[in-house]
């Protein structure tokens, strides 16, 4: 592990809302393709630490680079998925529609896009099983098909790099072995997956690596080594009782 | 003059041409921005910058003494602009929610330019008279270099939303997201809120302060309605707003005593009112017809069911049973029996019904709910 080129290297990264400290000092490198799960308690600053990675929260202080530079120099590396919840799905678009838009990064302003950017979307939505869905309105899709075109869309962008801020949440044990299925065919493709997670039973079965997060970071490693009862005591402050070991 | 002799003069005179020509070209811009308004979820927006406009009028003639209205129009956009930019300044850099920052700007605004307007219209200069039409808009006092005005604000404002439309689009849907692929996201926001106020600066001189919001926002909403397309429905809401426009003139050239902005406000209303009703998909009506016709067939559903759960007592599921043994299950009528025979899922014979092979099999598939692909 210890020549593995680093993802992302996050050094002495501080954020506050309103003097209230959400993420504190911290320091964390991710090595090139692991799939890597975030927990924390709800408040830990799980969703700001991505946030503040992609450039859409301003630090108070610290740098994030990806592959060794700032995030605007490489920012064709790293895709996003967003917390579903986080737009109106009301929106009088498609399905297709909103998986294309993955595809606007590499075009750049005003350029159309066109068949090409079609095919791509096309083929992502067919990774993610939506292709038959995709001229359906989007406010007429279930939770679990609106999380899938949203990661679909991130797929349309070809990164190295994949941030997902919740993707299992709310959505069927079906769903949710389709998309975790998803995101190791990525790792196998030596892509980088950071999610943040909530279920701390299935770290184990989906993730290799974790990091605990609590305003400051307490732990980062592959789960086999670090994914055990002392740092989820020091992350959610009980002692939580998880079956670690299989 | 009737509407018939209206729509004959309208070719004709110059007068009416041009309050005609000038407020289609006016519904349809507002309707075509107004769109991004509603979407954006900022349908306040345009009430606040409107009132915001007010003492830029008033203070434009204090310093030019002209009442040329392209003057006047410009003071309107530089204070619509300030306050624009003064609520996102609130909402950003306080705590203050954007409902309280709209309501402040509004009410501050609109409170200093009434201040003016009265301390102008004490003012000895006869030139000051009807500045206050500002406030309900006058169609009649439009020229065509209003109209010519209009129309080029228009045409730029159509093709900086061509030309930025993807970027439009994926703003409204999904700003964050927008944001991490790279755009700059402040600059697309402040477009369209600048394109947004310069229709609003616009429609002050025919609709006027108070109801010029309406008119940005009423085609949008009616146009919701009836599309899931963005494209369509910024198409939509600006010929509504056109028609609105034109037939709202149209009202109010051929009553006495009925002024323009109001009329076309209504018209606009009604559109958006007959929306509501009978839009297919989102209107009031059809989403009733739909639940009643659900309900009819939950009932039917449930009278099968409870036929199955009878047959299936049987060797033979087409043995015959009395109607009247479907006295205890209680939602049962003629007419869904009569229904269900149709189907052809039983059959009645006098007083009996038997359960057919294909009811059996509709009955017995009825919990087994298969993935339905378009």
């Amino acid at each position: 592990m210890e020549n593995q080129k680093l993802a992302v290297q996050i050094d002495d990264l501080t954020v506050a809302y309103n003097y209230k400290p959400v993420l504190w000092d911290i320091d964390l490198s991710v090595p090139e393709g692991v799939l890597m799960a975030i927990v924390g308690p709800n408040g830990a600053g799980k969703s700001t630490l991505i946030k503040t990675i992609l450039g859409i929260i301003k630090p108070i202080a610290g740098s994030v680079s990806i592959y060794g530079k700032p995030y605007s120099k490489h920012r064709k590396l790293v895709a996003y998925v967003p917390q579903k919840g986080s737009v109106d799905w009301d929106f009088p678009t498609t399905a297709l529609d909103v998986v294309m838009m993955g595809t606007y990064g590499s075009l750049g302003w005003i350029k159309r896009p066109g068949q090409k950017e079609k095919k791509i979307a096309l083929e992502s939505m067919e990774k993610v099983g939506m292709l038959a869905y995709k001229n359906r309105q989007i406010s007429q899709l279930s939770g679990g098909q609106q999380q899938r075109v949203f990661l679909a869309r991130a797929l349309a962008q070809d990164a190295s790099i994949y941030f997902m801020d919740e993707p299992l949440q709310g959505v069927d044990a079906t769903t949710e072995i389709a998309i975790i299925n998803i995101l190791k065919e990525l790792r196998k493709a030596g892509k980088t997956v950071i999610v943040v997670h909530h279920d701390l039973q299935t770290v184990p079965e989906y993730f290799d690596w974790v990091t605990f997060l609590n305003v400051k970071k307490i732990a980062t490693g592959p789960v086999k080594e670090i994914f055990n009862d002392d740092n989820l005591t020091k992350t959610y402050g009980i002692n939580y009782k998880v079956a670690v070991n299989k | 003059m009737n509407i018939q002799e209206y729509f004959e003069l309208v070719w004709t005179d110059y007068t009416l041409r041009t309050i005609t020509l000038g407020t289609a070209v006016l519904g349809a811009i507002c309707g075509m921005l107004g769109s991004f308004a509603v979407l954006r979820k900022q349908s306040l927006l345009g009430d606040a910058i409107s009132h915001a406009a007010l003492p830029g009028i008033a203070l434009a003639f204090l310093i030019t003494g002209v009442k040329d209205s392209g003057v006047l129009l410009l003071g309107a956009l530089v204070s619509g602009l300030i306050g624009t930019f003064w609520i996102r300044g609130i909402t950003s850099k306080t705590h203050l929610k954007s409902d309280t920052a709209l309501g402040l700007i509004l009410s501050i605004f609109f409170g200093f330019g009434m201040l003016l307007l009265t301390f102008i219209q004490k003012q000895p200069n006869a030139n000051q008279a009807g500045l206050d039409k500002y406030l309900f808009g006058q169609a009649a006092t439009l020229v065509e270099s209003d109209v010519l005005l209009m129309i080029i604000v228009t045409g730029i404002s159509l093709l900086v939303m061509l030309l930025f439309w993807k970027e439009f689009k994926i703003l409204l849907f999904d700003a964050d997201y927008t944001k991490t692929l790279g755009f700059n996201t402040k600059f697309i926001d402040v477009l369209i809120t600048f394109l947004i106020v310069l229709a609003i600066v616009l429609g002050l001189q025919t609709v006027g302060v108070v109801l010029m919001s309406a008119i940005l926002l009423a085609p949008a909403a009616a146009a919701r309605q009836w599309t899931n397309n963005l494209s369509t429905m910024v198409l939509l809401a600006a010929l509504i707003g056109a028609f609105s426009g034109v037939f709202g003139t149209a009202i109010s050239a051929s009553q006495s005593n009925l002024s323009t902005g109001p009329v076309i406000v209504l018209v606009a209303g009604v559109f958006v009112l007959f929306s509501f009703i009978f839009s297919p998909k989102r209107g009031l009506l059809f989403r009733e017809i739909r639940f009643r016709k659900n309900r009819t067939d939950l009932k039917l559903m449930k009278t099968l069911q409870f036929m199955y759960d009878i047959a299936q007592d049987h060797e033979n599921i087409s043995h015959p049973h009395a109607i009247r043994i479907l006295n205890n299950f209680q939602g049962y009528t003629r007419g869904s029996l009569k229904k269900l025979e149709t189907e052809g899922w039983i059959s009645i014979n006098g007083q009996q019904w038997a359960m057919t092979a294909e009811g059996y099999k509709q009955a017995q598939e009825m919990y087994n709910q298969k993935a339905v692909n378009e």
